[in-house]
């Protein structure tokens, strides 16, 4: 089994579903030839044909739209947006109709589509190509939004989004597009949405993040192993709906909280994750839940970039000043 | 500036305006062939009278709290029924919120129409035209959707056809343009149709865009645009019928601008004498389109007092059968809300869902 990266996973879960799945098909921005920009559709236009892998016109809404039209239609349209600055325009045909097509007409239209797009920083793009856009999809009912964190979780979470019978937005964080590397069987086999993965058990502090802070998470687990903190490490994976069982139950062991994420701290996912553990598992807490995010600022370009994204140094230090309560 | 001579046309147009009834129901030049049967045109005009006086129904209800806001179709029902009728069963329609003509001669019921109205989902769970969409309130958001419809069709090689009806407003919209591109570039079978009634709730047709008109706004999609005359249900019908027909037969996308004039408030909940006078309005009753074909069809002896005064009778019967069903709809499961969402419901939903189900036994 070779070794490969995320946005090797990512090409590797289209084609196993497109070769399973006859009315799956793949749409967008340059997926065609070009393979897309990050090549996450290389090779799919030649094996599959340019009937089920489509170059589109430039036009984020309509690509959005008219995937609800074909997936109304009972196709399954994988639609990739290129970055996730672009994926503004498609909140419109997102929210008012893919997410509620089902409610809308009780189940006689359904809207089994994948929305993917790169996300997040720390390549040096230019502007509107780092944005962390998470929150904006998971407040909407109706949709999932779900985000792998590595080569396995993209393999596995990408196969059960197209498979599943409603929209489902997926992030792909691209800093970890080709930095990370591991063995993923071709297996056919789906991970599980609506559920978070537990990456690492610890007894003393729990850290929850998504995407590419999950890496810094285990970074900032492995620097605070090294002083003698145990830190359970979990993976949101599926951000709504939210399932906060693994969260919790963690909380309750731990007492102590830490969420990472790159989007910026107010009416961020984390806010969400902090309101269930203060919910739910409050009298189990020794210390404040600390949140370590982007800044409350726009999205810098990449001189800044390293100022303000998140790092696992930042966690650990988080980390660190929650384990200082008694 | 080039030598007049260096320059030449680098691309030219023209938007053919179809026409086949005057305002007084007179066919000046000949009629298509779907005209050669009166029954045919009587079906048609059936459809208009029933859509109309169905609207009007439906205003009296919201007037009395029995409904909640509503889009009268009064003074374009030849639009939706030129179109629906030439549709077959296994085409899809994709209406906007004005589209109740279309809708009814579809086979949406009008219990389902009130019940939508009137605020219940059930009433867009179609059980007459299964694949026929919902209604859409965004503006033009459902074009996009439309040439997904057409290219799930295209796909799978069916010689079907999607067909979608949106207002004036609607071709400012980036929506619009974006589908139009991507259905032109593809050669979908989708059909575009603007019910361009003048109004985009107060902003007038001039207001919306300096183009000459909303046909040729097709031109720039690379498919063929035409204007017909939105008041004559005869020739709404044969340029649906011409741009279904070539869609069917892969020749791609066409779109067609109706022009009509909506004879009233854009909704219940607009008062249009705030932006448009009486003297603005009375010239256009005199070219709706039920009048015109009744004088037409009265002409050549297809109708008559009597069969007016029964058809008038039988529309509000019908009518008050379904009003009688919908008000006697109890409300959905409050459940419904989450029960639908998904295809099923989320295991981080279940205690919502449970406290729902809870506080709503306790109410009970």
């Amino acid at each position: 089994m070779a070794e490969i990266t995320l946005v090797e996973a990512v090409t590797l879960a289209l084609a196993r579903t497109m070769q399973d799945d006859p009315s799956v098909i793949v749409l967008g921005e340059d997926v065609g030839r070009d393979g897309g920009v990050f090549r996450a559709t290389d090779g799919l236009l030649a094996r599959f044909g340019p009937d089920r892998v489509r170059d589109t016109p430039l036009a984020e809404t309509a690509i959005a739209g008219v995937s609800v039209g074909l997936a109304a239609c009972g196709l399954r349209p994988v639609a990739e947006i290129q970055f996730d600055g672009f994926t503004y325009p498609t909140i419109d045909q997102m929210a008012n109709h893919a997410a509620r097509l089902r409610t809308r007409t009780r189940g006689r239209l359904s809207c089994p589509m994948v929305l993917r797009a790169p996300y997040g920083g720390g390549i040096h793009a230019p502007e509107h190509h780092s944005d962390s856009v998470e929150t904006f999809f998971a407040h909407v009912p109706g949709l999932r939004v779900v985000i792998p964190s590595s080569p396995r979780q993209a393999y596995g979470l990408l196969l059960s989004a197209v498979r599943d019978p409603d929209p489902v937005v997926f992030l792909e964080p691209k800093r970890l597009y080709r930095s990370v590397r591991e063995e993923v069987a071709d297996d056919g086999r789906g991970l599980p949405l609506d559920t978070c993965f537990t990456l690492r058990e610890g007894g003393d502090v729990t850290l929850v993040a998504w995407g590419a802070m999950l890496r810094e998470a285990l970074a900032a687990a492995a620097q605070l192993a090294s002083e003698g903190i145990e830190a359970a490490v979990i993976d949101v994976a599926t951000l709504a709906p939210l399932d906060a069982s693994s969260i919790l139950r963690s909380v309750e062991i731990t007492g102590r909280c830490v969420i990472a994420h790159e989007a910026p701290l107010t009416g961020g996912f984390g806010g969400e994750i902090a309101a269930r553990v203060a919910e739910h598992a409050l009298l189990s807490l020794l210390a404040p839940v600390r949140r370590v995010t982007g800044l409350d600022c726009v999205m810098p370009l990449p001189r800044l970039e390293g100022s303000y994204l998140p790092t696992a140094d930042m966690i650990a230090a988080a980390a660190r000043d929650v384990m200082s309560h008694r | 500036m080039p030598e007049a001579s260096a320059r030449r046309d680098a691309a030219s147009f023209r938007i053919p305006y179809c026409s086949y009834l005057d305002a007084h129901g007179r066919a000046a030049g000949g009629l298509p062939d779907l005209a050669r049967s009166t029954d045919e045109l009587v079906r048609l005009y059936r459809a208009m009278v029933l859509t109309r006086a169905f609207d009007e129904k439906a205003v009296a209800l919201q007037r009395t709290g029995r409904l909640g806001t509503y889009a009268s179709a009064l003074g374009q029902e030849a639009v939706g029924v030129g179109v629906a009728s030439a549709m077959r069963p296994e085409d899809v329609l994709l209406p906007s919120f004005r589209e109740q003509a279309a809708m009814l001669w579809r086979g949406v019921t009008m219990t389902e129409l009130l019940l939508y109205w009137g605020g219940d989902e059930r009433g867009s769970d179609f059980k007459g035209p299964r694949s026929d969409f919902p209604v859409c309130i965004p503006v033009g958001t459902q074009f996009p959707h439309a040439v997904g419809v057409g290219m799930a069709m295209k796909l799978r090689r069916e010689p079907r056809v999607s067909v979608v009806i949106g207002g004036d407003g609607a071709t400012s919209k980036g929506d619009f343009y974006e589908a139009l591109n991507i259905a032109g570039t593809w050669q979908v079978p989708v059909v575009f149709v603007i019910a361009n009634n003048g109004w985009a709730i107060s902003v007038p047709r001039a207001a919306q865009t300096a183009a000459e008109t909303l046909a040729q706004k097709a031109i720039a999609a690379g498919i063929p645009g035409e204007q017909v005359d939105g008041n004559d249900v005869i020739a709404v019908r044969d340029a649906a019928s011409r741009a279904i027909e070539r869609a069917r037969s892969g020749h791609g996308a066409t779109l067609i601008e109706a022009v009509t004039y909506r004879l009233t408030d854009h909704t219940t909940a607009d008062d249009a004498r705030r932006y448009r006078t009486d003297a603005d309005v009375s010239p256009h009753w005199k070219e709706e389109p039920i009048a015109r074909l009744r004088a037409y069809l009265a002409a050549e002896g297809a109708w008559t007092k009597d069969a007016e005064t029964a058809l008038i009778a039988a529309c509000r019967k019908d009518i008050d059968v379904a009003v009688e069903t919908y008000l006697a709809t109890p409300p959905p499961a409050p459940t419904d809300m989450l029960d639908f969402l998904f295809e099923s419901l989320p295991t981080p939903l279940a205690d919502q869902r449970a406290a729902l189900a809870a506080r709503e036994s306790t109410h009970g």
